[in-house]
């Protein structure tokens, strides 16, 4: 089956042959689409890959966050999620003065951390890794969290293709925040155009090769 | 009977002409506009988000909230804008009307806030304002069973009319005029339904089934705004 927009309560597919996945529904045989997005099948799952929506945390996702508030026990960070998380100080793998927190991070700050749990009192974060903490430098801006996948490309090579033809550093949290990190500010606002690039043209296929013919044409 | 003369010239089971949209609010995380003749609405949708104030958290399920507001040059005297007596019940009605077909349960304690803007009102703002939120959901991602649509249908003197104007809803002549608006779902199940004036029943189950023909005709204006919105992203 061909990839096919649909809309929620669209039929994508009748008879008992096929499985509901991912914001699908299965009444009487049929399976439902449950929200606007592009359906698609893999070994007769059926799921529909969403267009747009908030981002919905998930365990183990990286992403980069905005302090906004600090209290004896760690900081609050917005996420951009419903739920606000939270960084606890025994996640900070260094030395942390109770009596000046805001040397470690302060309210404003932004910092990339790693999604370590999600309970019913909220979402916990972590920076206990190589490549976390504080962001020190570089240029942020938010995209459609539902087109990170783009952005990343399978197995990375759509982000591998842009720090290539860029120079610059690039992480990508799945929140839909994306940092840049390069040699000069030209740079940096050059891959920011690429990514938003991408982020338009999210529904081609062959979009990696789309996307190199247009860093050939744009660095003319 | 005779064949009823409209105002306008339209069949009895005709609509206005008919126009959806969406992605028209780029701020928002959803939004749409829905047109028929001169009544225009624009539909916004925030979230899923926290709910504030706290204390209308409820833990178990999500929220809709409805913000009806008619803009101030709507309507030729100009309408004194903000909340008033009016925009409250249908504010309620159109949370009334989408309620059955969102899945919130995913929610909890959040809550998702549909602002809806009428910019010109020729009758039928509060269809076309359903119309526009149950599109402004669907883009905004929220996952739902079926869309929305809704329609107004007319009894003017003792013929049933679909889609009424501001001309036909001040009817004076014969029995008068009543208005009933039905919202339901492409599956033809019935979400909300009011009545201003008077009907028999057998004319009521009636304007049921001329409502089922008309929302079957929206179902297919709003698949195709937002199936449209898709394929123009990938040619450009």
């Amino acid at each position: 089956m061909d990839r096919k927009v649909v809309i929620p309560g669209e039929i994508i597919v009748e008879g008992d042959d096929y499985l509901p996945g991912d914001s699908t529904e299965k009444r009487e045989g049929k399976i439902f689409a449950l929200k606007y997005g592009l359906a698609e099948e893999q070994n007769n799952l059926i799921k529909v890959i969403p267009l747009s929506g908030v981002y919905h945390p998930r365990r183990g996702n990286v992403i980069i966050g905005k302090v906004e508030g600090i209290n004896s026990a760690g900081w609050m960070v917005d996420i951009g999620a419903a739920d606000s998380a939270f960084l606890s100080m025994m996640e900070v793998p260094r030395f942390v003065n109770k009596d000046a927190m805001e040397e470690v991070f302060d309210i404003g700050d932004m910092l990339i951390a790693k999604i370590w749990t999600i309970n019913r009192r909220g979402i916990d974060l972590s920076v206990k890794s190589r490549g976390f903490g504080k962001i020190e430098e570089g240029i942020v801006f938010d995209v459609n969290p539902n087109k990170v996948p783009r952005i990343i490309g399978k197995e990375g090579s759509m982000i591998k293709l842009i720090k290539e033809n860029t120079g610059c550093e690039i992480t990508v949290g799945q929140n839909g925040t994306v940092l840049i990190k390069g040699p000069t500010i030209d740079d940096e606002l050059f891959a920011k155009k690429a990514i938003m690039h991408i982020c338009n043209k999210s529904f081609i296929s062959g979009l990696t090769e789309e996307i190199n013919k247009w860093f050939k044409e744009e660095k003319k | 009977m005779a064949e009823f003369k409209r105002p306008d010239g339209r069949g009895i089971k005709e609509m206005r002409e008919t126009e959806a949209k969406v992605g028209v609010v780029p701020n928002a995380d959803g939004s749409a506009m829905f047109r028929t003749g001169k009544t225009i609405a624009i539909a916004a949708v925030y979230g899923p988000k926290k709910m504030h104030p706290q204390h209308k958290q409820d833990p178990a399920t999500g929220q809709i909230r409805c913000e009806y507001n008619m803009i101030s040059f709507s309507v030729d005297d100009r309408i004194r804008p903000g909340r008033n007596r009016r925009a409250m019940e249908i504010s309620e009605i159109t949370k009334w009307a989408l309620e059955p077909s969102v899945i919130l349960d995913k929610y909890p304690s959040q809550v998702i806030d549909v602002h809806i803007n009428i910019i010109q009102a020729d009758a039928g703002t509060r269809c076309a304002g359903i119309n526009a939120a149950s599109l402004a959901l669907a883009h905004a991602g929220v996952p739902m069973r079926d869309l929305v649509s809704s329609v107004s249908v007319g009894k003017l003197d003792k013929t049933l009319v679909v889609d009424l104007t501001k001309e036909e809803e001040d009817f004076e002549e014969g029995e008068g005029p009543t208005d009933i608006p039905i919202s339901m779902t492409s599956s033809g199940k019935v979400t909300h339904m009011q009545l201003d004036g008077k009907i028999g029943v057998k004319q009521l189950q009636e304007s049921v089934d001329l409502a089922k023909e008309a929302c079957e005709k929206i179902h297919e204006i709003q698949k195709k705004a937002l199936k449209d919105a898709v394929d123009m992203e990938g040619k450009k």
